[in-house]
C-alpha cells in the first residue's frame, strides 16, 4: 500500500509527546481538586465549621471576618460552612446517581453487546423512549411527582443516566467480543457467565468508570440546575444550586453569594470532565485497538 | 537537447515520528523531458509516493523537505502559495491510486470536472460543461452528459478512476504525475486504464510519471525506469537497457517476483527475502546488503552511490553489479 | 427515498406510543393522588371519591391509559383545573417564545461554533486552535444557570446595556422583543458553541486528511473553496447531527433560562405547572415535548439523506 507512507496523519506525528505532559500537570491539579472537594465534603461534620443552617438576623451578607471566613449569607448563615455541606449534597448526588447509572446502564450493555439478537433490540429500544425526553424535563417531572428529596432526586437522575453507561458498554462489548481472547475462550467452552465475568467485564470496566466520572459531572450540573430553580434538594439543606438561585437576587449588593458557590460548581465540574476525559482516551477499546 | 521539463535536484524528505526522524526520500535527482515518460519503481514504502508528492508540494505539514525541484523553470519548493496553485491542476496534473477516496463523495462529477477548469481556464459554465462532456468522451465513459449530475458512488472504480484521469486531463497539463493509477482497480480494468493513459500522453504531447510497484506495469510504456529502494534511485535507465541488461540485485529480484505466464503452475515465486530496513534507522551500508545474494563486506560498510558503467544514460548505485550475458525479453 | 421516508415513519410510531405510555405511567404510578392535589386541604374523604370517580380515576390502569390516549390521538390532552386553559391553548400561547429562544440560541452558536472550528481545522495544532479547544472544553463545565448569572451581573447590573428579565411579543415592538432575548438566546448560545465546535472541527480535521482533498489541492482550487466545499459539506452531515441532537438539550435549557429571565415560553409554563402542581398541564407538556423530540430526530434523519447522496440512493 503506497498510501500508507502518506496516511500517517498531522496530529499523530508530532502530538504524543507535547499533549500527554500538558494534559498530565491539568491532570494531576484536576484531581487534587476533586480528592480536596471529596475530602472536605465527608469530613464536614468533624471540621470545625458553623452551623450551616444557624441563621443570624443582625449579621446578614456580612462581610469576610476572622469569625465568618467568607462572610454570611443573605439569612446570616456562614458562608463557607454552607458552602462545604453543599459539597456533601452535590457529591452526595453526583456520586450515587452515577452508580445507579453504571451498575444498570453497564449490566445491560454487557448483556446486550453479547447476546445481541431480541434482547438487544429490546435494551436498545427501551433506552430510545427513554432518550426521548429532554432529561432536565424528565427529571424536573418525576421529582415534582415523587416529591423533592435527596433520594428521590439521586433516583431520577440515576435512571436517567443509564442510557449512556448502556451505550458505553455495549458499544466496548461489540469491539471486544469480536478479538481473538473471547473467541478463543468460547471455543474451549467457557461458560456464558464466565465469558461475561472473567473476560468481557474486567475489559468494558475501564471505559466505563472513565465515563463515570464525566457522569458525576453532568449530575452534578443537573442537581445544580434543579437546586437553583428550587426543585432540587429542599431547603434549608445547602446545596451549590440552591445558593446560587439564593445568590441571584442580591447580584447588586453581594455578588460574592451567587459567584462563590458557582465558582466551587464550576472548579468541581471541569475537574471531573478533565480527569473523565483523560481516563476515558487513555480507555477507549476502539483507540487502544488502532 | 532542450532544457528538462521537470528537474529533481537533491531532493530529501524527512518525517518526525515519534520514534525519530524517518527519511522518506533521500538525497534522489531525476529529470524528465517534455512529453516522455518515466516510470518509478519500487516496492510499498520506498518513498516513490512520497516523491511524486514531493514533487506536487502535497507533503504533510510536519514533513521536511530539501533540494530543488524545477518545473518549466520556476522552483516548486521555493514557488509562492497563489503560484503554485494556479500551476497545479494547469500545469501539473496528478491521479492517485485509489479512485474510491479520491473523488469527493458529496460533490457531483460534474462539479468537480468543472471547478478545475473554471478555475484555470477562462471559460463560462455552459463552455466549462461542453468541455466536461468532451473530456469524459475521450476518457471512454459512455453516455457523458449523464454522467456530469452523478455522484461518485454511482459509479465503478474503473469509472472512477476514467474520470479521475479526465480531471487532470482537463486543462491540457505538460505534466501528469499518475501514482499507482491500477494498484486498486480489477486487474481486468489494469490494462485498460494504462493504455487510456498512454494514448492519451501520446496525443496530448505531455510528460508523465507512472509509480508502481510493478516493473510489468512500466515495461512497454515508460521511455525511462528509475528504480527506488529505501528513499533512494538504486538503478536508471532507458527501459529498453534496463531489461536488456539489469545491474542493481534488488532490480533482478522486483523483475522475478512478477509470474509470468511461461511458468509452470504452482511453481513458488522467488519473493524478496526479508523486509525493507527501517527508515528512522539508517543502515551505513548499502540498503538492500541483508537481503542481497551478491552482498559482500563493502556492502555493509560503505553506501555505493549511483554511477554509469558502459553506457552513459544507464546508472546504478551497487559494489557487485550483475553482469548478465542475455538479456530477459520485457 | 420515499420508501425511506415510509419505513422511518413507521419505526417512529412504536417510539411515539412508549412515550405516551411512559408519561402517562409517570404521572399515574407515582405516589400523589391527583384529586387530593387539586381538591386541596379541604378536601372530605367524599368529596375525592366523587371526584376520582369524574375523573375516572377509579377504573383500571389499562383503561385509563387508554381512553387518555384516545383523547390525546383526537387532539385532547386535558385542561387545567387552575387556569382552566386547555393544554394545548396554553402550549401554543407560549411555543413563539420558546422557539424564538432556541432558534436565536442555536443561531448564535453557530454563528460561533462553526467559525471557530473551522479556523481550528485549518490550523489544526496551532495557538489559535490550542486555546480555542480549550475554552471549549472549559464551556462545557459551565451549566447554563451559571453562564446566565455571570451575564445578568455584566451586562444588566454593572453595564446596564441589557434588562435582566422581561418580555414584549415580536409584533408589538421589534426591538425590545429582541433586547430581551439577547441575554438569554446568548446564555443557552454559550452552552452550545462547545459541543458544535469540537465535533465539527475534528471532523473536518479528519476529512482533510482525505485523499480528495490532495486531489483538490493539486486541482489548484482556492483554499477558500477546498475549506468550505471540499471540506464543509462532507461534514455538515454531523452539523445537522449534532444540531439536532442539541435541540434536546435547549429544550432542558430553555426551562431554566426561561425561569431565570422571565420569558414566557414552554419552560416556564412547565416549570409554573410544577410550583403550582398542575399536573394536567405537566403531564401534556411533558407528553408533548417528548414528541417534538423524536420528531425533531426524525427531521434531522431525513435531513441526513438530503445531504449525503450515499444515504438517498440507499447505499448506507
Amino acid at each position: 500500500m503506497a498510501t500508507l507512507e502518506l496516511s500517517v496523519p498531522d496530529e499523530e506525528v508530532a502530538a504524543p509527546v507535547g499533549r500527554q505532559r500538558k494534559l498530565g500537570l491539568l491532570f494531576w491539579i484536576a484531581s487534587a481538586w476533586v480528592a480536596i472537594i471529596l475530602s472536605l465534603a465527608i469530613l464536614a461534620p468533624v471540621l470545625p465549621l458553623q452551623n450551616p443552617v444557624d441563621m443570624d438576623m443582625l449579621e446578614r451578607r456580612a462581610a469576610f471576618s476572622a469569625e465568618h471566613w467568607l462572610g454570611t449569607d443573605g439569612l446570616g448563615r456562614d458562608e463557607l460552612a454552607r458552602l462545604i455541606f453543599g459539597a456533601r449534597v452535590s457529591l452526595t448526588v453526583g456520586l450515587i446517581a452515577p452508580m445507579i447509572g453504571l451498575v444498570v446502564g453497564g449490566a445491560l450493555g454487557l448483556l446486550a453487546g453479547y447476546f445481541r439478537g431480541r434482547f438487544e433490540t429490546l435494551v436498545v429500544g427501551s433506552m430510545d423512549v427513554l432518550l426521548a425526553f429532554p432529561p432536565l424535563i424528565f427529571a424536573l417531572a418525576v421529582v415534582a411527582y415523587l416529591g423533592q428529596s435527596v433520594p428521590n432526586l439521586t433516583i431520577v437522575l440515576g435512571v436517567l443516566g443509564i442510557p449512556a453507561f448502556m451505550r458505553v458498554a455495549r458499544a466496548a462489548t461489540l469491539t471486544l467480543a469480536r478479538r481473538e481472547f473471547v473467541i478463543a475462550a468460547e471455543a474451549l467452552g467457557a461458560s456464558h457467565a464466565r465469558i461475561l465475568l472473567r473476560e468481557l467485564l474486567p475489559n468494558v470496566i475501564l471505559p466505563l468508570l472513565a465515563f463515570f466520572l464525566l457522569g458525576v459531572a453532568v449530575t452534578i450540573v443537573v442537581e445544580g440546575a434543579l437546586s437553583f430553580l428550587g426543585l432540587g434538594v429542599p431547603p434549608p439543606m445547602p446545596s451549590w444550586g440552591s445558593m446560587i438561585g439564593e445568590g441571584r437576587d442580591s447580584l447588586d449588593v453581594a455578588p460574592r453569594l451567587a459567584f462563590l458557590p458557582a465558582a466551587a460548581l464550576f472548579a468541581t465540574v471541569l475537574a471531573f470532565n478533565l480527569v473523565g476525559d483523560t481516563l476515558r482516551a487513555l480507555t477507549d477499546p476502539r483507540q487502544g485497538a488502532l | 537537447m532542450t532544457a528538462p521539463l521537470l528537474t529533481i535536484e537533491d531532493v530529501a524528505v524527512e518525517l518526525p515520528t515519534p520514534r525519530g526522524n524517518l527519511r522518506a526520500v533521500d538525497h534522489v535527482d531525476l529529470s524528465l523531458q517534455a512529453g516522455r515518460t518515466l516510470g518509478i519503481v519500487g516496492e510499498s514504502g520506498c518513498g516513490k509516493t512520497m516523491l511524486s508528492r514531493a514533487v506536487l508540494q502535497l507533503l504533510p505539514k510536519k514533513a521536511k523537505l530539501t533540494g530543488r525541484v524545477m518545473f518549466d523553470g520556476e522552483d516548486l519548493v521555493r514557488l509562492e502559495a497563489e503560484s503554485l496553485r494556479r500551476l497545479r491542476g494547469r500545469d501539473l496534473a496528478v491521479v492517485f491510486q485509489d479512485p474510491m477516496t479520491s473523488l469527493n463523495p458529496v460533490l457531483t462529477i460534474g462539479t468537480q470536472l468543472m471547478e478545475t477548469i473554471q478555475e484555470h481556464l477562462e471559460l463560462d459554465a455552459p463552455a466549462a460543461k461542453a468541455r466536461s462532456i468532451e473530456l469524459l468522451a475521450a476518457v471512454g465513459i459512455p453516455a457523458p452528459e449523464q454522467r456530469l449530475a452523478q455522484y461518485p458512488h454511482q459509479c465503478s472504480g474503473g469509472m472512477r478512476q476514467r474520470i479521475a484521469i479526465a480531471i487532470a486531463l482537463s486543462c491540457e497539463p505538460k505534466l501528469l504525475i499518475a501514482d499507482e493509477p491500477t494498484t486498486a482497480l480489477d486487474v481486468t480494468i489494469q490494462a485498460q486504464i494504462l493504455d487510456l493513459l498512454a494514448r492519451e500522453q501520446r496525443r496530448r504531447h505531455m510528460a508523465m510519471i507512472i509509480i508502481t510497484h510493478d516493473l510489468g506495469v512500466v515495461a512497454g510504456r515508460a521511455d525511462e525506469v528509475a528504480v527506488m529502494y529505501a528513499g533512494r534511485v538504486v538503478e536508471r535507465a532507458p527501459t529498453q537497457a534496463l531489461f536488456k541488461r539489469m545491474h542493481m540485485p534488488y532490480t533482478e529480484a522486483l523483475l522475478a517476483a512478477i509470474p509470468k505466464l511461461e511458468t509452470a503452475p504452482h511453481t513458488p515465486l522467488p519473493a524478496i527475502s526479508g523486509r525493507p530496513p527501517d527508515p528512522t534507522r539508517p543502515l551505513k551500508g548499502c540498503s538492500f546488503a541483508p537481503r542481497c545474494n551478491y552482498a559482500g563486506g563493502r556492502c555493509h560498510e560503505a553506501k555505493p552511490v549511483l554511477t554509469s558503467a558502459e553506457m552513459a544514460e544507464h546508472l546504478y548505485a551497487c559494489f557487485h553489479p550483475i553482469r548478465m550475458t542475455e538479456g530477459i525479453e520485457a | 427515498m420515499l420508501n425511506f421516508i415510509v419505513r422511518r415513519l413507521l419505526a417512529m410510531l412504536p417510539v411515539l406510543l412508549a412515550v405516551s405510555l411512559l408519561t402517562f405511567l409517570i404521572a399515574s404510578l407515582l405516589p400523589g393522588d391527583l384529586a387530593l392535589v387539586i381538591l386541596g386541604d379541604q378536601a372530605t374523604p367524599e368529596n375525592v371519591a366523587a371526584l376520582r370517580r369524574d375523573m375516572g380515576l377509579d377504573q383500571p390502569l389499562w383503561w385509563r391509559y387508554l381512553s387518555w390516549l384516545g383523547h390525546v390521538v383526537q387532539g385532547d390532552l386535558g385542561r387545567s383545573f387552575r387556569t382552566g386553559q386547555t393544554v394545548l391553548q396554553a402550549v401554543a400561547e407560549r411555543i413563539p417564545v420558546s422557539l424564538q429562544l432556541m432558534l436565536m440560541a442555536e443561531f448564535i452558536g453557530l454563528l460561533i461554533g462553526v467559525p471557530v472550528a473551522i479556523a481550528c481545522a485549518a490550523r489544526a495544532g496551532g495557538a489559535f486552535d490550542r486555546f480555542m479547544t480549550g475554552s471549549a472544553f472549559a464551556m462545557l463545565s459551565m451549566p447554563s444557570f451559571l453562564t446566565a448569572i455571570l451575564l445578568i451581573y455584566l451586562f444588566a447590573v454593572e453595564l446596564r446595556w441589557l434588562p435582566a428579565t422581561g418580555y414584549v411579543p415580536f409584533t408589538e415592538e421589534p426591538l425590545a422583543n429582541l433586547r430581551f432575548f439577547v441575554l438569554p438566546a446568548l446564555t443557552l448560545a454559550l452552552a452550545e458553541w462547545p459541543g458544535i465546535m469540537r465535533v465539527l472541527r475534528s471532523d473536518m480535521i479528519a476529512t482533510l486528511q482525505e485523499d480528495y482533498i490532495a486531489l483538490a489541492k493539486a486541482k489548484g482550487l482556492k483554499p477558500s473553496r477546498i475549506l468550505f466545499v471540499h471540506a464543509l459539506k462532507p461534514s455538515s452531515l454531523t452539523l445537522v447531527t449534532v444540531t439536532g441532537i442539541n435541540i434536546g438539550r435547549l429544550l432542558g435549557g430553555t426551562l431554566i433560562v426561561e425561569s431565570i429571565f422571565a420569558l414566557p415560553g414552554i419552560g416556564r409554563l412547565l416549570v409554573g405547572a410544577i410550583y403550582t402542581r398542575d399536573l394536567v398541564i405537566l403531564q401534556g407538556v411533558v407528553l408533548l415535548v417528548a414528541c417534538g423530540f423524536v420528531i425533531v430526530n426524525f427531521i434531522v434523519d431525513m435531513l441526513y439523506a438530503v445531504l449525503d447522496p450515499r444515504i438517498r440512493h440507499g447505499h448506507a
